[in-house]
């Protein structure tokens, strides 16, 4: 009882603040109802039994990644309203009409026909749940997975690089603003 | 009314839905990455209910790849968008056609 009452609420959470992140006209808004979707989604993997990632989910998502991107919204200064009707290619709203119908078709098809939706063996690993949670976590990730998460590490490292380059001001940015904007 | 593995995966394919429609109809391109978190948070959930359901720490191992993945699009995407937007102020994805054949 206690697992619907959960599950219905943090789903509930989860879908508001995702139709906010889309219809939000300010990008502000967009981003503060993406951590409420992010916390959402923390508390379903807590109901799983997944402790370790909910923590890194909010410490990660919550607390880096979108502040990451209210960094940028205030740095550039674009939290003006953006007009949702005003759209260069109307197709592509239809194309998105489509996309979502023929899902949503699609997953209620699917909810309908399907009456076991997990196949497969089950694992002899041992279980993922209780406390032994991170252990077998690591576990996993440090021997099966080991090569993975080095290249990981590779990949934060170049990620690292690359915003650096990509962010860093050009010497003659004067000159390269002046003549654009002379242009347009 | 009992709570299975289906309700969180119609759950993680409606978040889906949602950032991909999201992903669809916004301009702004800081939106469209945000949609993007949308998505894999979606496809993240899946795999939990699955490493739940299946008693797997595989399916758990791979949302932490994909939190580290995130984290890595997302610095490299906001690096391209403060690029951009520098040299262009209030420019939207559709302006961005400068590779276009």
């Amino acid at each position: 009882m206690v697992d619907t009452v959960v599950f219905i609420v943090a789903a509930a959470i989860c879908l508001t603040g995702a139709l906010g992140v889309i219809l939000a006209r300010n990008p502000v808004h967009s981003a503060l109802m993406l951590v409420m979707t992010l916390f959402g989604i923390a508390v379903q993997f807590v109901a799983q039994e997944a402790h370790f990632l909910a923590a890194v989910q909010v410490i990660v998502y919550a607390g880096a990644i979108v502040v990451l991107f209210l960094f940028v919204i205030m740095l550039l200064g674009v939290d003006r309203a953006q007009n949702l009707e005003l759209s260069v290619l109307p197709v592509q709203k239809w194309a998105a009409l489509v996309f979502a119908g023929g899902s949503c078709a699609v997953l209620a098809l699917l909810v309908i026909v399907v009456k076991e939706p997990v196949t497969g063996a089950e694992a002899m690993g041992g279980s993922a749940t209780g406390d032994e949670n991170v252990r077998l976590l690591a576990r996993s990730l440090f021997s099966d997975y080991v090569y993975a998460f080095e290249l990981t590490s590779l990949l934060l490292v170049i990620a690292v690089i690359g915003a650096v380059v990509l962010a860093r001001k050009p010497k003659n940015m004067s000159d390269v603003v002046t003549e654009e904007g002379s242009e347009a | 009314m009992e709570i299975t593995t289906g309700w969180y995966l119609v759950l993680g394919a409606l978040l889906f839905v949602i950032g991909g429609t999201g992903l669809l109809i916004r301009r702004n391109p800081l939106v469209m990455l945000m949609c993007v978190e949308l998505m894999l948070n979606g496809v993240n959930l899946s795999f939990v209910a699955f490493a739940r359901q299946l008693d797997d720490i595989g399916g758990q191992t791979v949302v932490f790849f994909v939190l580290v993945v995130a984290a890595a699009e997302v610095v490299v995407g906001l690096g391209l968008v403060v690029a951009i937007l520098r040299r262009q102020p209030g420019t939207t994805a559709d302006d961005l056609s400068a590779l276009k054949g």
